[in-house]
């Protein structure tokens, strides 16, 4: 019981981080119809970003022992959160404008080629290494720092289950985030350009919707999603190093496809799915072909269902 | 008489080319020059990989990023099968067990293309690209956690059996698969479908089947190439087939040009040398591939050569002795130069 709880609470804190990320896939291919290769590197940017930033407020070695979350130190993981939000939604534009929007009208495979250079560029340049300088990080692991006190107050130690204040943040926040995104999307104006530009973005430029601005801001925000997740992820496994967005990302478009691409609720759906799938079947049966599961997961799915959960089947006409 | 023809035209280079390698080779080891003999099997390993890369990425418009996992099948494959009978052997026999181990290697890559293929490729092309690049990499996963394969240390002590022949026998067998290819029936279905797959389809083109047989033989070259590697480190290890040496095989695929032959030799062979002439910059290696690819993509998406061989560029077709071929037109592949704009996305 003991177990089987703990592989829930792993299953659900891995699910959330997965359908963040899935949820940029699913909306850039959405608006595009291309896969951000990118968009897993933009999650590892954002926790680099969240590591950064902690560093310059000096919060590494600042955390006293003991005690609760302080309100203060809460704060102050947020805006940290916040602004690396801030830097990736600007990565991810820049991303867009200068790589792929002159790119629109070519052939997909010109895109999607210029998406893996832009996904290397990234790895690779991270782990680039100038003597004397922070930045770039280089290819050794970094510990990321904790962002606020009390992060291990454990709150299910009765039952030897390890859960703890950041599991639960992390939550309460990919949910909060995952909530304003189901808002924007349905409730808004923007939202509705969105899928208008989803659904057949020549007519949507017809009837005056900007189709280059919701595409700008379609990036902009499933990238500040990816830097959240980032961070939310290193708060929980403090250990990050540039190629960590390239199992976890293609892990995220896995979690995106189950779900059914282009579908914003199919993706948390997905995500959780597979969050929760890898931990099971990784706790009980092969724990060292974890990274396998996924994608036996994204083949059965291929040949089963092509379009996914809440995907609708499309049939590509001339 | 054209099927004579044909035979000829793929027997023809093996009987040029084997005396040549192999007068080359008794050079190179009279002289003992090691140092170019490596530079030299690496130019011919890698016009393996570009040129088999290409007749999926360039022929048949898919892309496949994980060139390096079916290596990883055939290398394995290769040195299990070397381990266990080249061994032991000598001169004329441990020749013969090597050359059957490689056709062992193949004989698996190709069946793990198959496997990889068969699901990814009967929908969008963009899936395959995931899809390879998850399976390089659980390739490596398995590969470091089973035992009878050496874990992360992988396998050592394989014979030094790789040499300028094999490679080269290699090279050539490679591009003359490319090239007879390129020319029959099955290589013009490959063309319509990367130029346009809903009409090819509309056609009567299987296309499914034809891009799944493409794949499955780009796999196999690709395992050869994997097992020539590991017999000249002799050592198979999972460091030498990780994504990165993917990568590297679709940077030069793209640089020599999309479906060109002589395009992904050329790459092939500059991009080695320049490698090793570069040696120092090792650390930038790989940020400069990556700004390359996405330079090429703004630039000159169509690489070097585009779709055309060396032979159809106007400056070849203006030398004196290419003149009756000019007039004869591009044999080779179809004329066009830009790509069909027709799958721009979002109005299907």
């Amino acid at each position: 019981m003991t177990e089987f709880l703990q592989h829930l609470v792993n299953g659900v804190s891995l699910g959330t981080i997965y359908a963040l990320i899935a949820l940029g896939y699913t909306m850039v291919y959405g608006v595009l119809k291309l896969i951000n290769f990118a968009h897993g590197d933009v999650y590892m940017v954002g926790a680099f970003m969240g590591y950064y930033l902690a560093g310059f407020w000096r919060l590494g070695g600042a955390a006293s022992a003991g005690g609760g979350a302080t309100p203060g130190s809460v704060v102050r993981a947020f805006l940290i959160t916040a602004a690396s939000m801030v830097v990736c939604g600007f990565l991810g534009y820049v991303i867009e404008r200068f790589a792929y929007r002159p790119l629109r009208d070519r052939p997909r495979l010109t895109a999607l080629i210029t998406a893996i250079g832009v996904s290397f560029l990234l790895e690779f340049g991270f782990q680039l290494n100038f003597r004397g300088s922070n930045f770039p990080p280089g290819p050794t692991p970094r510990i990321f720092p904790t962002l606020f006190e009390g992060h291990d107050t454990g709150w299910l130690s009765a039952l030897g289950v390890n859960l703890y204040t950041t599991d639960l943040l992390t939550l309460g926040v990919a949910i909060l985030l995952m909530v304003l995104l189901q808002w924007i999307v349905y409730r808004t104006k923007f939202g509705t350009a969105m899928r208008a530009v989803s659904f057949d973005h020549q007519v949507a430029g017809l009837m005056g919707i900007p189709v280059n601005r919701i595409i700008s801001w379609t990036f902009v925000l499933g990238s500040a999603l990816a830097a959240a997740a980032g961070i939310l992820f290193a708060v929980t496994r403090p250990r990050i190093d540039p190629l960590m967005g390239l199992m976890f990302g293609l892990k995220a478009f896995v979690a995106a496809v189950l779900g059914g691409i282009g579908s914003v609720p199919g993706a948390m759906v997905g995500g959780m799915v597979l969050g929760l799938s890898e931990e099971f079947v990784a706790g009980y049966l092969l724990s060292s072909y974890r990274d396998a599961i996924a994608f036996g997961i994204l083949i059965l799915v291929l040949v089963l269902r092509p379009s996914g959960l809440f995907g609708r089947t499309t049939v590509e006409k001339v | 008489m054209a099927f004579a023809r044909g035979v000829l035209r793929s027997v023809l280079p093996f009987l040029v080319g084997i005396p040549l390698l192999l007068a080359l080779q008794t050079f190179l080891d009279s002289q003992g020059i090691d140092y170019w003999t490596i530079i030299l099997i690496s130019i011919g390993i890698n016009v393996i990989l570009a040129v088999s890369l290409n007749v999926v990425n360039g022929f048949t418009g898919q892309f496949s990023l994980g060139h390096a996992g079916f290596m990883a099948v055939g290398g394995y494959t290769t040195a299990k099968v070397a381990l266990a009978f080249a061994n032991g052997a000598h001169g004329l026999t441990q020749q013969a067990a090597f050359g059957g181990a490689l056709l062992c290697g193949m004989a698996a890559a190709a069946l793990a293309g198959l496997v990889v293929g068969l699901p990814s490729l009967r929908l969008r092309g963009d899936y395959l690209a995931i899809v390879t690049l998850g399976f390089g990499m659980i390739i490596v996963s398995i590969v470091e956690n089973v035992d009878a394969l050496g874990k992360a240390i992988g396998l050592s002590g394989l014979p030094g059996l790789t040499n300028v022949t094999w490679t080269g026998v290699g090279a050539i067998a490679t591009v003359v698969m490319a090239r007879r290819l390129a020319v029959s029936t099955q290589g013009r279905a490959l063309f319509a479908i990367r130029e346009d797959e809903v009409a090819a389809e509309a056609m009567g083109v299987d296309t499914t089947g034809y891009k799944v047989r493409a794949f499955v033989i780009s796999a196999a070259f690709a395992g050869l190439a994997g097992g020539l590697i590991v017999h000249l480190l002799q050592l198979a290890t999972p460091r030498s087939f990780n994504f990165i040496r993917s990568f590297e095989v679709v940077v030069m695929v793209v640089l020599g040009g999309l479906g060109s032959i002589t395009g992904s030799v050329l790459a092939a062979i500059i991009l080695t040398v320049a490698l090793e002439a570069l040696r120092e910059f090792q650390q930038y290696r790989m940020v400069v591939y990556a700004l390359l690819l996405i330079a090429l993509m703004l630039t000159r998406p169509q690489g070097l050569f585009g779709t055309r061989e060396l032979w159809d560029l106007p400056l070849v077709r203006r030398l004196p002795w290419m003149r009756n071929r000019a007039a004869a037109g591009p044999a080779g592949a179809p004329p066009t130069e830009v790509r069909g704009e027709t799958d721009s996305g979002g109005e299907t």
